[in-house]
């Protein structure tokens, strides 16, 4: 294994997460500062992309608000992130959502993934 | 100022107590040995000189064998004096203890060799500026280098274009963020010069 990884993965506590990859909608909870006071604010879209590996691994979601589009990207080992939860797992052919910013309404749709049973 | 021999891991980034991201610079410092001490009776000035990182027995001449067997180690492929060591031994150990989380070093190394470079690279010129209005592959170019039959030559030490990289390049005040002393590792924050695996002094 890379050297720098194996420190940094020694030197800073990994949190545990859900699975989740692009196509997911999820749900992300996190402290914001405000001055002295603490909040938690969510931020609920599409993960376009995950970038990156051990502490310094980030994601991107996105958003429509309100006819804007609106990318956030998070660190996944932030201590800032509180909770995340992934909403919906989506059928998506490639890694890298980035054509969905072309894309508004019926067209930015993502297929849900279907799961069969074993059985 | 006392200090160790390091050799440089990689870059990657810590989140401080108050989440802020750092970047920093992982070194693998140590463990050194000293190998010779030097006096102001015998050499005229005071001294203390390290080894770190061993090599083979025959990739080393006879002379520097003889001068490592006074320490009592092997061969050691990096040799660096420090001044400010205070109650050391021939032979004894040198590690990351002597450093402490929270303090500011000083870390020295060659930067990156960067080849043959113009001035806009090498010396920070602004270059033209402008592609249209009458310039023709002047872009990057360094303009005048002196005036003309007064003083007939180039003054010494003109910016000009040439090797770049190299050379030794010291970052002053870099905060250890951690010590790991089990595994001889130093964490600073910010960047240091050279490639990974490049040798690195580090001095308090």
């Amino acid at each position: 294994m890379d050297r720098v990884k194996q420190i940094a993965n020694e030197i800073s506590a990994a949190k545990e997460w859900p699975k989740f990859s692009a196509g997911d909608t999820i749900t992300v909870t996190y402290k914001i500062k405000e001055g002295n006071k603490e909040r938690l604010q969510s931020f609920q879209g599409t993960v376009i992309q995950r970038r990156g590996s051990g502490t310094t691994e980030t994601f991107t979601i996105r958003k429509m608000s309100g006819g804007t589009g609106v990318e956030r990207i998070f660190p996944l080992s932030s201590p800032f992130i509180e909770k995340i939860a992934v909403n919906k797992e989506g059928s998506v052919r490639r890694a890298r959502l980035f054509y969905l910013r072309e894309r508004t309404g019926k067209a930015a749709r993502i297929k849900e993934k279907k799961h069969f049973s074993k059985k | 100022m006392a200090g160790i021999i390091g050799k440089k891991i990689g870059m990657t980034s810590v989140y401080s107590a108050e989440g802020k991201n750092l970047p920093c610079t992982i070194i693998e410092a140590g463990p050194c040995v000293v190998t010779q001490i030097k006096t102001q009776d015998k050499d005229g000035y005071e001294s203390v000189q390290l080894g770190f990182d061993d090599k083979k027995e025959k990739n080393t001449p006879k002379a520097m064998l003889g001068h490592f067997s006074k320490a009592k180690t092997t061969p050691k492929r990096k040799i660096v004096e420090f001044k400010g060591f205070q109650e050391v031994n021939l032979g004894d150990a040198v590690t990351v203890e002597q450093f402490q989380e929270g303090e500011f070093v000083d870390v020295a190394g060659a930067s990156k060799g960067k080849g043959f470079q113009g001035v806009v690279k090498r010396h920070g010129f602004g270059g033209v500026g402008q592609a249209t209005h009458g310039q023709h592959n002047r872009m990057r170019a360094p303009g005048s280098i002196g005036a003309a039959s007064y003083p007939s030559r180039v003054f010494k030490g003109m910016k000009m274009a040439g090797r770049t990289g190299g050379e030794r390049v010291k970052m002053i005040n870099l905060q250890i963020l951690k010590v790991i002393p089990e595994k001889n590792i130093l964490i600073v924050k910010g960047s240091v010069p050279g490639s990974k695996g490049s040798y690195l002094i580090v001095e308090k």
